[in-house]
């Protein structure tokens, strides 16, 4: 009641202030007619009462100042006339507030962008239901040398029967299936998943049904399920799409579902979701084929989950047969443990350290937009040192004139703050639509409350900072000897430049780790474009995926012969020169198996490292672009009778037979079981992991093998073309390939065309987006910090006309005075960049992970960005300074 | 100082106008007035924090108020206690005594 009764008379009085202020006014009047007529009635005179009771009252102003200062809307009333008179003020000076709000915009703005991208990425849990129970299971394999290993087939079945911590075990694939029956063949994303999936992760289908076990068995119909985007591109959205047959990859599926449209997996386009349809009788222990997830029961930390799956990685072998041709302790010799990671750490990866950096860089930004800002208000403040001093000598209470002060700082950080919003909003949407494509979760990024509470706070923040210092400065009590020193002292006290000098030192010296954060950055990137990635002129290769399902054809020699069909089509279209074919493209990795070689006998019971398996069509090195640093190619006849050969990379061939060429003639296989293959090449390095990884020791393959991994016939249907032309990318060679591939068999739709530039390119995002970002934050680093540097100088050069006046009379020549004044500017800005290469030096370390064949503290780098800031700083002194030769002694000593 | 002190003692002025007002309903000047006469000139009420407590006492529900005309037909605001208000003065008068009788025997004590 009584808090009610508050807030509703203050807001009351607030709303009508005016009559609230007449009541106490009448109040005051009233009480004083009372008096009067009291001491009237005592028998004095009615001027002499009057006198009397006005008396007693002292002041009737200052009983209605105090008794309308009662009441928590005065605080707001008054705090709000402050704000006006603080706006006016702004208002008056329009090129302050101008250059300040825009500044502050900048700094708060890119804040608030890299902030929300933090925001999206990494501290917003995943939209599925207690997103944080979700793991990824992941696995190493110490003894077979493989960091990160992925879910075998046995151990889903084991965890799935076995496990004490989750609530659903569920397995994934991401695959393509190519839809035809319609009117265009079409490759499409899918998702193969184990009927727990989408249990695990909390989602249901909003139509139909989910999968249930049955839909795993091979036996069973096929079923899919469709996002919402193909349900409703391709079925315009009809609800009775539920049980139509679809064909994919040559086979009817039956719809039971439809996703809803917030449905997302892991940043993948998803168009259908299919059964795993895994056989259980048919899995053997070396299964490793998909993704494992699982939702953790309620309470059950990773710790506790980790020390389940090692109990139940015991229990697999138990449960299943070892695969033929592995030797039966290969379980125990890989040392298979758990690595499970919470789901959301697995989709950003390693991304954070990245973006932490770039928020430090935006921070560094913001300061020194503040330190710029704050260097004009004490410029403001020193102007209206004079006012102040009168006003505090007249009894203004310093702690007034402070508020006055931190409300202009704040006024400009509301400004600043909204501003900025807007130009984050415009960032957001540029970086959006700018398809960062390795940028997890980036469709996630938007403007949400905890950004507008972070952009809240550091405007406050930057406000106060900005205004704490005039206030320190200018609202102290010592203010009186400001009256004194007037106008018309002869040239300024060192101690009133002080604050703005150190001011621009920290602008100078912030600029100076930034720009050298960027001179890291430009070197890396450098480097990087000058490493032989192991192909050449990536823009001149276009790339696309063909698959030829077993339902079409399915001899695996005719498949072959037809892949090389399309090849020798491809290989007639105008202006192309070389066409080959491959399993994995370069940059996009191959399988991962270990490789045995004949003469390197191995210790028994140990399994040798894992290489990189790709296969290959004759002509894929001369088309990429690879040198063949020994040996020869493989032809087509070898390809179609299946003679068992491969072809290695250099470092292979160097880390096992110490030479190239004593390569050529060895033997080697994948698993104990197949037959040897004789190395008839070596190939250069491929950087398949990246430009900024170690090149990956690779082992390729015939596209048709027989007795290979443990397989009779090894056949590869689903690969890629690699096609060397100069028009690659153009749409012209796009129609003139899908007629080239319709020729063949017209139920073979192209899948993801692309050159291998973008491929190339997409290696280097990282380090491209973090560059272009780092250089942004740089130059307007460089921009505010040589902004600062003229400011001071040109206010110096104005605030000691008659100085200079003087000095001109006396004979002084005009390059000494102009050179006082750059002489100031350059010891501002080395004292600044002395401190920045320190703080660089420092700081830089944290860049580390990004950078690429650059020291953090590259000495060209610092010496370069030092001497441009310098020679910059000079430049920026230099044109105030200039000014001082213009000033004409008789005017300026006349003056005032 | 040769004057005696005649300020409300510190933190009972309200409970006094709450007292006063208990009485009968009055004006701020006819408060003020009342205060001295009963106390005998103790206690001078300082017009500004009189009326700055009705202010407060009025927004705390205590005391309502409306103007009126006074018997010498003057236009005055005219404080009334309302059933909190009521309340609030035998709370207050009630610790008042409780604190007064401790510093009683604590002076006593003492001499």
């Amino acid at each position: 009641m009584s808090l009610w009764r508050q807030l509703a008379r203050g807001l009351h009085a607030l709303a009508n202030r005016r009559a609230a202020d007449q009541d106490i006014a009448d109040e005051v009047e009233s009480y004083l007619e009372q008096a009067t007529a009291a001491l009237e009635a005592s028998g004095l005179s009615p001027d002499e009462a009057r006198r009397r009771a006005r008396l007693e009252l002292s002041s009737a102003t200052a009983v209605r100042e105090q008794v309308r200062s009662y009441g928590w809307e005065n605080v707001i009333a008054s705090a709000l006339s402050d704000l006006r008179y603080a706006a006016r003020r702004l208002g008056g000076n329009s090129g302050f507030t101008t250059i300040s709000v825009l500044t502050l915009a900048l700094g708060i703005g890119a804040s608030t962008a890299i902030f929300s991208v933090i925001e999206g990425v990494l501290l917003k849990p995943l939209s599925y239901p207690q997103s944080g129970q979700i793991v990824a299971l992941r696995h190493t394999a110490p003894g077979i040398h493989i960091d990160d290993l992925n879910l075998a087939a046995s151990l889903y079945f084991t965890y799935s029967d076995e496990n004490r911590v989750f609530q659903d075990v569920g397995m994934w694939q991401a695959d393509t299936a190519s839809v035809t029956g319609v009117a265009q063949p079409e490759e499409v994303p899918a998702l193969l998943v184990t009927n727990r999936f989408l249990p695990v992760l909390g989602v249901q289908p909003v139509l139909g049904r989910q999968f249930t076990a049955s839909d795993d068995d091979p036996k069973s119909e096929r079923a899919v399920i469709l996002s919402n985007g193909y349900w409703k591109s391709h079925f315009g959205g009809d609800r009775s799409v539920l049980g139509r047959r679809i064909l994919l990859d040559g086979n009817a599926h039956s719809v039971v579902g439809v996703m809803p449209p917030s449905f997302q997996f892991m940043d993948r386009q998803v168009s259908l979701l299919l059964p795993l349809r895994i056989n259980r009788v048919d899995i053997r222990l070396i299964s490793f084929c998909c993704q494992g997830i699982a939702r953790l029961k309620p309470g059950v930390t990773l710790t506790e989950a980790n020390a389940d799956v090692t109990r139940m990685l015991a229990l697999a072998p138990a449960k299943f047969a070892v695969n033929p041709g592995f030797s039966s302790n290969v379980w125990a010799t890989a040392r298979i443990a758990p690595r499970l990671r919470l789901l959301k750490d697995v989709l950003v990866g390693d991304i954070g350290k990245t973006l932490w950096m770039l928020m430090g860089t935006v921070g560094i930004v913001l300061l020194i937009a503040c330190a710029n800002v704050a260097n004009l208000l004490l410029v403001r403040a020193d102007g209206r040192r004079q006012e102040l001093a009168v006003r505090a000598a007249l009894g203004a209470g310093w702690g007034r004139i402070a508020r006055e002060l931190l409300l202009e700082s704040l006024l400009l950080g509301a400004a600043g703050g909204g501003l900025g919003l807007a130009l984050a909003y415009g960032a957001l949407r540029v970086l959006r639509a700018s398809g960062v494509e390795h940028l997890p979760r980036v469709h996630e990024i938007s403007i949400d409350p905890a950004v507008l509470a972070f952009t809240l706070g550091i405007s406050l923040v930057a406000s106060f900072l900005l205004g704490l210092i005039p206030v320190f400065k200018y609202a102290r009590p010592q203010l009186s000897n400001a009256l004194g020193s007037g106008g018309r002292s002869i040239s300024q006290s060192k101690e009133r430049h002080r604050a703005r000098s150190i001011l621009v030192v920290v602008q100078v010296a912030l600029a100076v780790v930034l720009l050298v954060g960027s001179g890291l950055m430009i070197r890396t990137f450098q480097a990087l474009r000058h490493i032989d990635p192991g192909f050449s002129h990536a823009p001149e290769l276009e790339t696309l995926h063909i698959s030829i399902p077993e339902s079409q054809v399915s001899e695996p020699e005719r498949a072959i012969r037809m892949e090389e069909e399309i090849l020798r089509k491809i290989e007639s279209i105008a202006g192309v020169s070389a066409v080959a074919i491959t399993s994995n493209l370069p940059m996009e990795g191959g399988s991962g198996d270990p490789v045995y070689a004949e003469d390197q006998t191995a210790q028994v019971g140990t399994v040798p490292p894992i290489r990189t398996l790709k296969f290959v069509s004759p002509g894929y090195f001369s088309t990429t672009g690879a040198r063949l640093i020994a040996g020869r190619d493989l032809t087509w006849a070898e390809t179609y009778n299946q003679t068992p050969l491969a072809l290695v990379s250099e470092n292979m061939a160097r880390e096992l037979w110490h030479d190239p060429r004593a390569a050529i003639g060895k033997r080697i296989r994948p698993t104990l079981k197949d037959d040897w293959r004789e190395v008839i090449g070596v190939v250069a390095d491929l950087r398949d992991e990246g430009v900024d990884q170690k090149a990956p020791a690779i082992v390729y393959w015939p596209l048709l093998q027989k007795n290979f991994e443990s397989s009779p016939t090894y056949v590869f249907r689903n690969v890629a073309f690699v096609i060397r032309t100069p028009r690659a990318g153009s749409l012209a060679l796009l129609q003139d390939l899908q007629k080239a591939v319709a020729s063949v068999n017209s139920n073979l739709p192209l899948a993801d065309v692309k050159t291998l530039e973008s491929v190339y390119d997409r290696s280097l995002a990282r380090t491209s987006f973090t560059l272009v970002l780092l250089a942004i934050a740089g130059g307007m680093a460089l921009l505010l910090g040589l902004i600062g540097i003229y400011g001071v100088i040109s206010y110096s050069v104005s605030q000691r006309t008659r100085e200079i006046g003087i000095r001109l009379a006396l004979g002084a020549p005009l390059q000494n005075v102009t050179g006082m004044f750059v002489r100031h500017g350059m010891v501002l800005s080395g004292v600044g960049v002395a401190f920045g290469l320190t703080g660089a030096l420092a700081l830089t370390r944290l860049m580390k992970s990004v950078l690429f064949d650059v020291s953090p503290s590259d000495p060209l780098t610092y010496v370069e960005v030092s001497a441009a800031l310098v020679l910059a700083a000079t430049l920026a002194s230099y044109l105030p300074a200039r000014k001082a030769t213009k000033v004409d002694p008789v005017e300026a000593l006349r003056a005032e | 100082m040769d004057e005696l002190n005649t300020d409300v003692i510190q933190g009972t002025l309200d409970m006094l106008i709450l007292k006063t007002l208990s009485l009968e309903p009055m004006h701020g000047f006819g408060i003020a007035r009342r205060i001295e006469q009963i106390s005998r000139g103790v206690f001078k009420v300082n017009p500004g924090s009189l009326l700055t407590a009705l202010q407060r006492l009025e927004r705390g529900g205590w005391l309502d108020a409306e103007w009126r005309r006074t018997e010498n037909s003057r236009r005055a605001k005219v404080y009334k206690l309302t059933r909190a208000g009521k309340k609030q003065l035998s709370n207050q008068t009630a610790d008042w005594s409780r604190r007064t009788s401790a510093i009683a025997r604590l002076l006593k004590a003492e001499g």
